[in-house]
């Protein structure tokens, strides 16, 4: 028993892995549908304008993209992984607790089944409105309990460690944890009616406990740090164990993993206040998110040059390795996203970008770029560690490689000139001071654009099938291959 | 000291939740009390009206349209006044958006009508050429919710003291009292004469029809929504 390697139980983690690629794929799929209905206002109505045309609109799909590619595909994503590094950096594996198995599959099932709901209840139009907090207090109930079973394993594979010294990993999952039950927690306090009033109504309708102004900040607040402590903390826990392990490179600095944490930790919470600039919350609120977030870039860039130096005197592994391609390329639209996001912030320049499509591009060049390049590139060094098998298709994976970051270019170019054109048109005088466009200028203008950035998203979900794909033959027909040979590079097919 | 916590888990979250929690306190409570006082002049929202609201939210239109004026020129020009924090006090959930893919509402009352919506709502390219907002025809047949409206007011009266059947002061110093019922048989009394008012200005033959017989269609509930957002 001493000697022998521990044998890690995956089955949780290769439940999530499905998981992510189908809700992945169908939140994406949506988000390019309501690309293409920006460009080509008809296909609102494509399977024509009786009852059906309800769930073929924008105005509902849009909530549907949002929260299936946050919730459904990169939570997944997450908790594939913890499923996977929590065991391995503690050493334990989660077969030596039956409770701590339980707890696993409790964990999934439930997070499914809560996603079955939320998908419907969305499409119903079911909604308290707030951005990435959506759902009713029923739901929320829900995530709450599947929030509480994943720090239920955390801790529990936390007390079994024989690995005393927490490695930084389970720095970030513990901070995701954390922050994001805070967060949910707070945002979410409402009153359901239907109790409040003796039993009138929808049963699942709430009014919120804050109002207007208030209702704003708490609601900001939350958005910009589930957006920190979804998309990022918990994609960093990822980069700090696959990175290293994929091209057999310690970390660069450990002093340098311990100011990007502590830094980003500080710092982030304070930011949010960025997204109601120029609004009625009060000026310091706005000062503070302003300034706070062109510090942020020190903790953000802090991590990522502390990922990209990992790298050091192994830079072809960048051209051989197409794994440590998706990580570099995700580092490196980390770093720009993380550059662009406070340039926005600074009062001036989100006088004009905010209400446009810049802030669309923004997000997308961080989220395509950053997280699911991130997520693609831990389930391929994964996939084969958990059926013993080679990838099936290197070639697919470069490919696929090209295809995507074409993709994410022309997202983000193009949104950049759609937000920047439209704010600058809202903005514009006459000689006579009378305004210079009427509303309706301003988005005609944006059709090429619209039309680019579709083209750009379905290049991105093309990719994103063929990763499907080389996925799913690598665990069903992969070359077997022996456990000495998954130390650190992945094994590929061509 | 960061070593020590790397080894005790427990301390290592704490110290990071105490890291992670203080920004929100210093940002939310100093002004809250402030912040939640309403204008001179900004009245709850009446039955029918609040149940406009929930169809308003129930289609995303917060998704393309904001409700915030900011203090530039170019908005005020556009838009009308900038928005003041006062002017919001009973939006629950406030909509302020993130996006104007279309334009602001936050006063859409001053300058569009009931008939105006009404074609919109049915063929917005009719109305302006051009846009790429998609047409809501099933807000012409589905019905209003009204008992959630009302068992909305009923809470926010009771837990927040949102001043239903109370005088209310007005910019021009008169006072102005926002009903709400008793009973929800009275409650959709009201909400049908609100959209009694509404109808006369449209003239969708089947949303007149509805209205007579005691439906109210969706659409109705929007207009009288957008019609108080000034």
């Amino acid at each position: 028993m001493e000697n022998r390697p521990l044998e890690y139980d995956y089955s949780v983690s290769k439940l999530f892995i499905y998981t992510s690629l189908g809700i992945g794929f169908v939140g994406m799929l949506v988000g390019v549908i309501i690309a293409w209905e920006m460009a080509f206002p008809a296909i609102n109505t494509i399977f024509g304008d009786g009852a059906i045309a309800e769930y073929t609109n924008f105005s509902r799909l849009r909530v549907l993209h949002t929260d299936s590619v946050i919730y459904g595909f990169v939570l997944s994503g997450v908790w594939a992984t913890w499923y996977y590094v929590g065991q391995r950096v503690l050493k334990v594996s989660m077969a030596e607790s039956k409770t701590l198995m339980y707890v696993g599959y409790a964990h999934f099932w439930i997070y499914l089944f809560a996603a079955v709901v939320l998908v419907i209840s969305l499409l119903m139009g079911i909604t308290q409105s707030k951005e990435y907090a959506e759902f009713e207090w029923p739901l929320d109930l829900g995530i709450t309990t599947v929030w509480l079973l994943w720090g239920a394993s955390i801790a529990g594979l936390i007390g079994l460690r024989r690995e005393k010294t927490l490695y930084i990993s389970i720095w970030y999952y513990i901070a995701t944890f954390l922050a994001v039950a805070m967060l949910h927690l707070l945002n979410n306090l409402a009153i359901p009616t239907y109790y409040a009033s003796n039993g009138i109504g929808a049963w699942y309708h709430s009014v919120s406990m804050y109002a207007g102004t208030n209702d704003a900040l708490v609601q900001w607040w939350f958005g910009h740090n589930a957006v920190a402590f979804v998309l990022t903390t918990p994609i960093i826990a990822m980069i700090y164990y696959f990175l290293p392990k994929e091209s057999g490179q310690a970390i660069y600095s450990y002093k340098l993993s311990l100011l990007s944490f502590w830094g980003l930790m500080f710092i982030y919470l304070w930011a949010g206040g960025h997204h109601i600039l120029f609004s009625t919350v009060p000026d310091w609120v706005q000062t503070l998110g302003s300034v706070f977030s062109v510090i942020l870039i020190l903790p953000s860039w802090g991590s990522a040059i502390n990922m990209l130096l990992t790298m050091k005197g192994e830079w072809q592994q960048v051209a051989s390795n197409p794994i440590i391609k998706f990580m570099v390329m995700g580092s490196t639209f980390y770093m720009f996203s993380t550059l662009e996001g406070p340039i926005q912030a600074i009062k001036s320049v989100n006088a004009i970008a905010h209400f446009t499509d810049w802030i669309i591009g923004h997000v997308h060049d961080g989220a395509l770029g950053w997280v699911v390049f991130m997520i693609m590139g831990a389930v391929y060094h994964m996939i084969p560690r958990l059926y013993g098998r080679e990838i099936y298709s290197k070639k697919i994976m470069a490919t696929q490689f090209w295809i995507q970051t074409l993709g994410i270019v022309l997202y983000f170019t193009s949104m950049w000139i759609a937000g920047i054109t439209q704010g600058m048109m809202w903005r514009a005088h006459d000689e006579f001071g009378n305004l210079a466009y009427s509303f309706i200028d301003t988005v005609t203008v944006l059709h090429p654009y619209f039309v680019i950035r579709a083209v750009g998203g379905t290049l991105y979900l093309i990719g994103f099938a063929m990763f499907i794909y080389n996925v799913v033959m690598t665990a069903r027909n992969g070359r077997r291959v022996e456990a000495s040979e998954l130390h650190n590079t992945t094994p590929m097919a061509d | 000291m960061f070593h020590w916590l790397e080894k005790n888990p427990f301390f290592f979250a704490l110290a990071v939740f105490a890291t992670i929690a203080f920004a929100g306190l210093v940002e939310i409570i100093p002004n809250f009390a402030q912040s939640s006082r309403p204008l001179i002049g900004t009245t709850p929202y009446s039955t029918l009206e609040l149940a406009g609201r929930h169809v308003y939210i129930k289609n995303s239109c917060n998704a393309c349209h904001s409700q915030l004026i900011r203090p530039f020129k170019s908005e005020t020009d556009r838009y009308g006044d900038y928005s003041l924090s006062g002017e919001y006090a009973y939006d629950r959930p406030f909509l302020w958006g993130s996006k104007r893919t279309g334009p602001d509402l936050m006063r859409v009352g001053n300058y569009r009508t009931t008939d105006w919506h009404e074609n919109h709502m049915w063929d917005p390219e009719k109305v302006v050429p051009g846009t790429i907002m998609p047409a809501y025809r099933w807000m012409f047949v589905n019905n209003t919710d009204v008992d959630t409206a009302y068992a909305e007011m009923i809470t926010v009266e009771k837990f927040f003291g949102v001043p239903y059947n109370k005088p209310v002061p007005m910019k021009d110093g008169s006072t102005k009292t926002i009903k709400m019922a008793d009973t929800l048989h009275q409650a959709r009394k009201d909400a049908l004469a609100e959209a009694r008012i509404i109808v006369k200005d449209m003239k969708h033959q089947d949303v007149i029809d509805a209205v007579e017989v005691g439906r109210i269609p969706e659409i109705v509930a929007l207009i009288a929504y957008m019609n108080s957002l000034k």
